[in-house]
């Protein structure tokens, strides 16, 4: 369960956040709001990127001020532009990099990285330079170091806007089908259908919370 | 082969084979050098398009190095300086193409280990080298994007002109790179210095 309480943050002189509370338990949550609406702050907040000037988050009772290393254990993150998150030469080498002084032996650590990469369809690619990659690759390496560390949640913030229609829908699609718990960051309200919860933010406010119907016709509204 | 030599060993025989390089004085001994070097390329299966990108950066610095050196030495002189000068790099190259980055980091990490009673935390050390690699295709991509986008906008390219737009997307980029880190969890201490 992640729970969200009171939370208000500024972002310079800006009110990102306005007073959000809110408690999420479902499988799959989308977040949609438009741009600067406070989505990705809210994004931040749940693996201890951002800790909120007031009010409490905590993830399965860790709170992401005070316990953050477990949170982040705990809750993965994918950004917008894969090329930010991409550390090491290398794929399999940038895949491993999230195990690095986790303890486990080299053997088990090569396993899980090449389990990882045939699973999410880059199994001939242990080697290539990550700069070489097309965008969908990239953020299909983004996924596979993070999920390697095997988080109970994922937290991705717009991990689609850079990509072409094809590589979106396929990205969108391994996303829905993952068994951690997701929160979707997204402008592509197609992709939440069948989602269980979606939120849509305003002005740094929550100001719909419903099925992704209701979510939807709502921001649509407002979007005018 | 070359490929499974342990990384350690690897780096230990760069540091005696550029040794010796810089004890040989004669151009008979960098001869025989040369053909030590082509052969462990070829058996390291190295393409030969591959091997010249290795030393191709070097191609006006040794210009300008064989010119002084022909300068004030003689011919004999400056070709040594200059053959010593690529097969070193050369050397170094098919290291770097036959060894793994993180493999070079665990060599870097435990050399490093006796400083961590001074407070250095190799690991950290490791991870900035490895940021640094990274760095270079990165940083070439934004210098491309930038100057693509002077182009198409009618502008005559300079490097100058490009200076302070690259600057701002890399300090960008390193803003991102920070917080993606972070996500990764490599600012957290690892157990144990907590």
């Amino acid at each position: 369960m992640i729970r969200v309480e009171n939370v208000s943050h500024r972002l310079g002189e800006r009110l990102a956040l306005d007073g959000i509370s809110v408690s999420l338990a479902e499988q799959r949550v989308g977040v949609i709001g438009a741009n600067g609406s406070g989505k990705s702050t809210f994004a931040r907040l749940l693996n201890g990127l951002i800790v909120p000037d007031d009010g409490t988050v905590t993830v399965d009772g860790l709170s992401t001020s005070r316990e953050a290393r477990e949170v982040r254990r705990k809750v993965g993150f994918v950004f917008t532009d894969p090329d930010a998150q991409i550390v090491m030469p290398t794929v399999g080498e940038d895949v491993a990099f999230g195990l690095r002084g986790s303890g486990l032996p080299k053997p088990e650590i090569a396993r899980r990285v090449t389990e990882v990469l045939g699973r999410f369809g880059l199994g001939g690619f242990h080697d290539r330079p990550a700069h070489l990659l097309s965008g969908g690759e990239k953020q299909l390496l983004a996924l596979c170091s993070v999920l390697i560390t095997e988080p109970a949640v994922l937290v991705c913030d717009e991990p689609t806007t850079l990509l072409d229609l094809r590589n979106a829908r396929l990205i969108g699609h391994l996303l829905g089908s993952l068994p951690q718990r997701l929160v979707l960051v997204t402008h592509d309200l197609a992709v939440l259908a069948d989602f269980d919860r979606v939120l849509v933010f305003d002005g740094g406010r929550l100001v719909a919370d419903d099925r992704p119907a209701g979510a939807v016709a709502y921001y649509r509204a407002l979007m005018g | 082969m070359l490929h499974r030599i342990p990384a350690g060993v690897k780096l230990t025989g760069l540091a005696a084979g550029i040794t010796v390089l810089l004890l040989l004085d004669d151009l008979r001994g960098l001869a025989a050098a040369t053909f030590v070097v082509f052969g462990l390329y070829a058996v390291a299966g190295v393409p030969p398009r591959l091997a010249l990108a290795q030393i191709r950066p070097l191609l006006w610095f040794c210009v300008v190095l064989l010119a002084v050196q022909l300068l004030l030495t003689g011919w004999q002189r400056a070709v040594a300086v200059v053959l010593t000068l690529v097969l070193g790099v050369a050397l170094a190259g098919l290291v770097t193409l036959t060894t793994r980055v993180t493999a070079m980091l665990d060599v870097v990490e435990t050399l490093l280990g006796p400083l961590r009673r001074v407070g250095v935390r190799p690991d950290r050390v490791g991870l900035v080298l490895a940021l640094t690699i990274r760095g270079v295709p990165v940083i070439a991509g934004i210098a491309g994007t930038v100057r693509d986008a002077h182009r198409a906008r009618g502008a005559t390219v300079r490097p100058w002109v490009l200076l302070v737009p690259v600057l701002v997307r890399v300090l960008r980029h390193a803003d991102a790179l920070g917080e993606a880190l972070t996500a990764r969890g490599a600012d957290d201490d690892p157990p144990g210095n907590v």
